[in-house]
């Protein structure tokens, strides 16, 4: 290869000085125009996605609810309307195996779910879309990182007279009772914060703020995880376990101990 | 036994347990008929001798059993030291509490156990076990012990002048009379300061006073109380008080629900103490004062978890169920031009259990 001078080189490989923003225009202008593209071929795909679940989930629901919520969920003697619940309600109720209700009793109780979960957003998108209603919440809600010293308070104040203050749930009037709360799903918890189901008192955002609910489910979260100080909680339900406990084994104890003490040595 | 006190002769008889069986065959003196059919003093079962007294090998081991548990009490002593060092309660993690107090409370409770558990096996399988009568002693003294307590009373008197010197003595009793009386003064004043009468009758609502949420103390809206919805309320300002904070909410405290309008069975003479659905009462029982506050939002029922008194919010709190004697008093609300909820006048009649001195 013949050595070339230095001046023409530069010449050579020199390029234009508008070249780099002309580069960079037309970088910009194909990314942005793909990205474009691609996401509004995704929106309509979004919509035709939930116009496909609302669909199913209106098939689910006159399989599965409108025997009781009537074929519009316009509500029967049998069941309420459902016409502005929310999705959060449906995920509540069915999310945690109380619908479809088994028998009507004082309370429906907690089954085994009936439905997979893709099934419950199909229903709750369904209910969702008759009347607004309250909607699942944003996962920084229940994802129980809040103040749990706030939760515990706002929990004793707010929610620990029915559910008990470490939460293992308690007796209410006529057969009713409000469950323990050990090992329910944040977003359930939440749920029944904000839908107030059953005869279960409504806590909306307005009462408690999506932060104080977060907080709540940070300090039933932390009972949960952490084990009670005081040592053995004998289900934390307070005086009865503690006093039978102290009255059959304390003072059965003491009772051994005396017969022990007076009968004559073998 | 009547026959058998006066005079120094009577120690021999006490601890003697065949004369004193004797005695039951005879007659007791003032007694006119002695019965023919008596059933007689059967006396004590034949003594049965342990195993640890007829057996040396038994014995021996009963020994060793009451030393190893004397032993094991030491270890749970200095268990419980170790414990304590070794597992110290960390500030901010609440879990070594648990630990430390289960490993000291196991290692004391060795400690203890071991000696009780050691001391009363000992006395029970080794000591000596032979069965005993030991009688009572009379309870009069004798006739010179009794004669040489008066004598030193006397001398006492004769020797510090106690009935002589009257003055000295007057005086004493005065100081000894005295002595309660700052006791009187200080603990006088452990009483309410002032009438806790009136204190029952009113609370912290005033007209106008709006309703906060507890604990923050942030007002409510009428728009922010959705049907079905429960509000613990305290007054506004309560929040902030820098002294009898806790009373003032004992006396407070209302609870806030929203009915579905038409499921409101309003009197006449109450039809406006509520705002469109909206209605307050106290959540103190009138019971016994405890915090009622389990609303079922359905039924409308206001369980007290004490003594389970219900009450039905739907008509005005009265009793459906219990013990309590009075629906919960209604606190009447409305709200103010900025929409929030305020309290048209303090409750108008106390809250909470009776007292004597409740008129309505």
């Amino acid at each position: 290869m013949a050595p070339t001078s230095p001046a023409s080189a530069r010449r050579a490989g020199r390029r234009s000085p508008l070249a780099t923003t002309a580069l960079l225009v037309v970088g910009l202008l194909a990314t942005g125009g793909a990205y474009a593209l691609a996401t509004t071929t995704a929106t309509a795909e979004t919509t035709a996605a939930s116009a496909q679940l609302i669909d199913e989930g209106g098939k689910l629901f006159a399989a599965n609810c409108a025997s009781c919520h009537g074929l519009d969920a316009e509500g029967t003697a049998a069941g309420p309307t459902l016409i502005g619940a929310g999705a959060l309600a449906v995920d509540f109720q069915v999310g945690t195996g109380r619908m479809p209700m088994a028998a009507s009793g004082p309370q429906a109780e907690v089954k085994p779910v009936q439905f997979t979960q893709e099934q419950i957003d199909a229903m709750a998108a369904w209910v969702a879309d008759l009347a607004p209603g309250p909607a699942v919440p944003a996962d920084r809600y229940i994802a129980g990182d809040g103040d749990a010293a706030i939760g515990a308070e706002l929990f004793r104040i707010n929610c620990a007279m029915c559910h008990n203050v470490a939460g293992a749930g308690g007796a209410l009037t006529e057969g009713k009772w409000a469950p323990g709360l050990a090992g329910v799903d944040p977003v359930h918890i939440y749920g029944a914060m904000v839908t107030g189901p059953q005869n279960m008192p409504v806590f909306s955002d307005l009462n408690l703020t999506p932060e104080e609910k977060n907080d709540i489910i940070t300090y039933l979260l932390y009972i949960e995880e952490n084990p009670s100080v005081g040592g053995w909680d004998l289900g934390s339900l307070g005086p009865v376990s503690e006093g039978l406990f102290i009255w059959i084994f304390g003072l059965g104890g003491l009772v051994a101990v005396t017969i022990w003490l007076t009968a004559k040595s073998n | 036994m009547a026959d058998a006190h006066d005079g120094p002769d009577n120690g021999e008889n006490a601890g003697t347990a065949v004369a004193r069986q004797d005695d039951h065959d005879a007659p007791a003196p003032a007694v006119a008929v002695v019965r023919a059919d008596r059933i007689p003093n059967p006396g004590f079962p034949p003594e049965r001798l342990r195993v640890t007294d007829l057996d040396p090998k038994k014995a021996k081991q009963a020994e060793r059993t009451i030393s190893v548990l004397f032993f094991l009490s030491v270890i749970g002593s200095v268990l419980a030291v170790a414990a304590y060092i070794l597992f110290p309660i960390e500030e901010g993690d609440p879990s070594t509490i648990r630990l430390n107090n289960m490993l000291i409370g196991v290692g004391i409770t060795l400690g203890l156990l071991g000696i009780g558990i050691g001391a009363v096996h000992w006395s029970k399988a080794l000591m000596h076990g032979h069965e005993e009568v030991e009688q009572r002693h009379p309870t009069r003294g004798s006739d010179e012990s009794r004669e040489r307590a008066v004598e030193i009373f006397r001398e006492a008197n004769a020797e510090s002048g106690f009935t002589r010197r009257s003055l000295v003595r007057n005086s004493l009793i005065g100081a000894l009379v005295a002595t309660p009386i700052p006791a009187i003064a200080l603990f006088r004043d452990l009483a309410p300061a002032e009438d806790p009468v009136a204190l029952l009758k009113q609370t912290m609502w005033e007209t106008g006073t709006r309703l906060a949420r507890d604990p923050s103390g942030t007002p409510i809206k009428a728009s922010e109380v959705t049907i079905g919805s429960a509000f613990h309320v305290i007054p506004e300002g309560l929040a902030e008080l820098e002294s009898h904070r806790l009373e003032e909410k004992a006396k407070a405290a209302v609870l806030l629900m929203r009915l579905p309008v038409d499921e409101l069975n309003e009197r006449e003479d109450r039809a406006d103490w509520s705002y469109d659905g909206i209605v307050a009462y106290s959540k103190i029982c009138t019971h016994v004062g405890c915090p009622v506050a389990l609303y079922e939002q359905q039924t409308h029922h206001l369980l007290c978890p004490c003594h389970q008194s219900q009450f039905d919010v739907a008509n005005h709190c009265e009793v459906i169920f219990g013990p309590a004697a009075r629906p919960l008093p209604q606190l009447p609300i409305t709200v103010d031009e900025e929409g929030y909820l305020v309290a048209k006048s303090d409750f108008t009649e106390p809250v909470g259990p009776s007292f004597w001195e409740r008129q309505l």
